[in-house]
């Protein structure tokens, strides 16, 4: 039982540090509101509203942070992003089918089908370059963040895509919904669908990291490819295997935010790359690989939004407010180097 | 020369976390005078340097140079005083001409402008004292050979008027001619009236260069005094601080049966095509100058490096990957365990069971718990000092590291252990353990493959010792009929004749 206790502990310990950030900002932002600000902020509503946004950051920056662990990076997670939403509101718009059609599930799984595809080719054709080509993954992704935006804007003929809404099934109108009308939750009254989701793909990939084989070995390539080769891990398979997925949780992604804004515009994805890498740095996972958590970008992703939410609830112009994110991410990982410096010497004399 | 030292160490100090590095370290240095640094790997000898040039502080004592106060806040404030430091890896930028990495950093080059021909004819100058009058200042350093760095790197210390100029291992790298070479510049240097500390383990060479000597074992200095007043075996002792004897208990065993055939085995550039059997519960021992392919073998018999020629263990061929051989038995320890044996920043336990989880692995999931338990057994079999399991490898000191290395191989639970320099830079005492362990594991009929540099442990551990030279494996014999004269002579002079 102490060795459960212990890992318990071990766990919480590496995390205190974002949730504790979490609570402070959180606090600090209803403390504001109440007297300054119209009071809405601690609310359920605004829960909601949070919850819902955070969702759209979270579920890419799942797939970001397996790829962060294994020691990468992917700058072109936000213009795939857009790139699978776009293809998935193009199937929509040349539905051949419309909501009153029975063979209209059909067409939308296959849609689906088509959109979580796109993803992980995106993901695959990173991996495969970063594999073969050994060109580092910033410079790999940087290119293929402009490739993908290319092909997004071919598919886009250059505009934005609208799909009529007799072509969208209900279920995906209502994933963002937040609102007060019961009738427009999907699973659970009064939760956003796109959180449940988010949450219920968090359970996963922390189970995937922490208990199987290719999470700890992706562990083990993030920390060192050396070692881990050394240990027979196939470095060349794993690390595609990466960033495939994490191109699957970009898809993922992409459904949500074709809920959130009903159109697809390739172009809406520059830059969005930089918040999903944000919530996995405000999480704890080190840009040099072998370090990072679940839990820790889902508070990363809530950190980010609680700030952007709470700013706008007081009134704070948007400028101020990219100004405060940036500050919190270089706080955040200064204060990690910190406490990671202090860890060894703390610990009491191994020799003795 | 002054009676007072140029350069005097009293009572220095030194721990990084748990280990102590350096206590109560004295040192001191006339001006004109090669004094040697002399201990095993991890006695402290690096550290030492480290301190004086800077790139460390002590944790207490007192440090004078030329009669004043010296507490380098820096290598930079080092540097200024008249400190240079020869590293073992060479520092220089490989991009730029010797010119600009002599000048690299030196003070006076003009008010930020880099004015470089009012400072030509000093950089000639330097590259003059060491020998290198025919090297255009302006050639590239990085196309230059290894040797030539080294020199220009020398060039640097005296472009800056170093007073003090550290050599950390400087032959440990260079062909036999080029360690000539460095000597003649070492006693120009000297009659230059530069005091120089040479770092080495080679006594032969210490005896060659050096007036006096410092002997350093596990962080205190143990004894100095002049060269000439000393043997050998004094000098040894000093260094070991106890018996041979006590120092290699390796546990009695048997070698059996031929087990792993090795056929035409040969890498790009190293090995050349080399053929050797293994022989079940042997240790066998490959003896080799750095840079002899010794590495190389053990990387192409793991399938880390590719290869081409057979490896047969009991009449099976085994495909060249590291999956398939870590299937067949094979288990590697690296060299280099900082950057390859382990992954420092995840803990031991999965330092320990990475390599081989599947046996807690039900339906994908790994039951973490049934994990644990056996890693903290195998901690418990090798000995690992620590808190717990979930300790990080990067705060063990360099012996428990290794432990935590050998531990993985263990729990591959692998019978042909390639073991590449398993003792380097670790503490006499795990040393020790780690002999007495290869024992036992021979005498439980696996084979253990030990490559190391330092020939007297290969002599009193191994059962067979096969020496390296230019990629090939040169002879093989029994342990007993090799003297270490044999070795060196076997490891350079075909070194020299080809």
């Amino acid at each position: 039982m102490k060795n459960y206790s212990k890992t318990i502990s071990l766990l919480f310990r590496s995390q205190l540090g974002a949730v504790l950030a979490f609570l402070v900002i959180a606090l600090c932002f209803a403390v504001a509101d109440y007297f300054y600000g119209s009071g809405n902020f601690v609310g359920f509503r605004n829960m909601r509203s949070i919850s819902h946004s955070a969702a759209l950051i979270a579920v890419p920056a799942l797939g970001m942070t397996i790829i962060i662990i294994a020691g990468g990076i992917d700058l072109s997670a936000g213009t795939a992003l857009t790139l699978c939403g776009t293809v998935f509101a193009s199937m929509l718009k040349f539905s051949p089918v419309t909501n009153e059609a029975s063979s209209f599930g059909g067409y939308i799984l296959i849609a689906l089908l088509v959109t979580l595809a796109t993803g992980c080719i995106c993901g695959l054709i990173n991996g495969l370059l970063i594999s073969t080509t050994k060109v580092v993954p910033f410079i790999v992704t940087l290119g293929t963040m402009t490739i993908f935006l290319g092909i997004g804007q071919i598919i886009a003929q250059e505009s934005t895509v609208y799909a009529p809404p007799e072509h969208v099934p209900l279920w995906l109108q209502n994933l963002c919904y937040t609102g007060s009308n019961i009738e427009k939750y999907n699973l659970i009254r009064y939760v956003p669908t796109d959180a449940i989701l988010a949450i219920f793909l968090a359970v996963s990939v922390g189970l995937l990291l922490k208990f199987t084989i290719f999470g700890r070995n992706v562990f083990a390539l993030g920390s060192s490819e050396l070692t881990a080769r050394l240990c027979g891990i196939n470095v060349f398979l794993t690390r595609v295997f990466v960033y495939t997925l994490a191109g699957l949780f970009v898809a993922l992604g992409s459904l949500l935010y074709y809920a959130n804004v009903k159109n697809g515009n390739p172009t809406d994805g520059q830059g969005m790359e930089l918040d999903i890498i944000a919530a996995v740095v405000l999480g704890g996972g080190s840009l040099s690989g072998g370090r990072g958590s679940i839990l820790g970008t889902m508070i990363g992703a809530l950190i980010i939004v609680v700030i952007q939410n709470g700013c706008d609830l007081l009134q704070i112009p948007n400028t101020v407010t990219l100004i405060a994110i940036g500050c919190i991410i270089i706080i955040a990982v200064v204060v990690d180097q910190f406490r990671q410096k202090i860890e060894p010497s703390k610990a009491p004399d191994a020799a003795a | 020369m002054s009676d007072h030292s140029l350069l005097e160490m009293q009572g220095i100090c030194k721990r990084f976390g748990p280990t102590i590095a350096l206590e109560n370290v004295e040192l001191e240095i006339q001006a004109g005078e090669v004094l040697a640094l002399i201990g095993e790997n991890g006695a402290g000898k690096s550290t030492l340097l480290k301190t004086l040039s800077g790139a460390h502080r002590a944790d207490s004592g007192r440090m004078t140079l030329a009669g004043e106060d010296f507490s380098p806040s820096g290598p930079a404030d080092s540097r200024k005083r008249g400190i240079a430091m020869i590293y073992q890896e060479l520092n220089l930028a490989p991009d730029l001409s010797v010119e600009d990495n002599v000048l690299l950093g030196q003070p006076g080059t003009g008010g930020g402008l880099l004015l470089r021909s009012t400072q030509r004819s000093r950089v000639q100058e330097a590259l003059a004292t060491v020998g290198l009058e025919g090297l255009s200042p302006t050639a590239i350093v990085g196309k230059q050979s290894v040797a030539t760095q080294q020199l220009v790197e020398i060039a640097r210390a005296l472009a800056c008027d170093a007073k003090v100029i550290l050599f950390d291992e400087p032959t440990s790298s260079l062909p036999q001619n080029d360690v000539k070479r460095l000597f003649e510049i070492i006693k120009r240097l000297k009659n230059n009236g530069i005091a120089i500390v040479y770092i080495s383990h080679f006594l032969e060479e210490v005896r060659s260069v050096a007036d006096r000597y410092t002997v350093l074992r596990d962080g205190h200095s143990v004894g100095s005094g002049k060269i000439a007043d000393v043997t050998d075996q004094q000098i040894i002792s000093l260094m070991v601080g106890r018996d041979v004897d006590d120092l290699f208990p390796v546990a009695p065993h048997t070698p059996g049966e031929d087990y792993v055939e090795i056929t035409n085995l040969s890498g790009n550039p190293y090995p050349s095509p080399t053929s050797f059997t293994l022989r079940r519960g042997e240790i066998f021992g490959i003896a080799g100058l750095v840079g002899s392919g010794r590495t190389e073998v053990l990387r192409c018999l793991f399938g880390l490096d590719t290869a081409s020629g057979t490896v047969k263990k009991e009449d099976q061929t085994i495909r060249q990957a590291v999956k398939s051989r870590m299937r067949q038995g094979f288990g590697m320890l690296s060299e280099d365990r900082k950057t390859e044996g382990l992954a420092q920043d995840l803990s031991i336990v999965e330092n320990i069971t990475i390599s081989n989880l599947r046996p807690y692995t039900t339906l994908g999931f790994i039951n973490l718990f049934e994990r644990s338990v056996r890693a903290a057994e195998l901690m418990q079999q090798v000995e690992v000092k620590a808190h717990s399991g979930s300790q990080l490898v990067s705060e063990l000191s360099g012996g428990n590291q290794q432990k935590v290395a050998i531990a993985r191989i263990l729990h591959q639970d692998s019978d042909v252990l390639l073991m590449d320099e398993p003792t380097k830079g670790i503490d006499v005492g795990t040393k020790a353990e780690i002999y007495r362990m290869m024992g036992e594991l021979a005498d439980k009929g696996r084979t253990v493959v030990f490559v190391s540099s330092y020939l007297p442990e290969l002599l009193a551990v191994c059962d067979r010792i096969g020496v390296m030279a230019r990629g090939s494996l040169r002879e093989v014999r029994d342990a007993a009929d090799w003297t270490q004269d044999d070795i060196l002579q076997c490891a350079i002079g075909i070194d020299e004749g080809s």
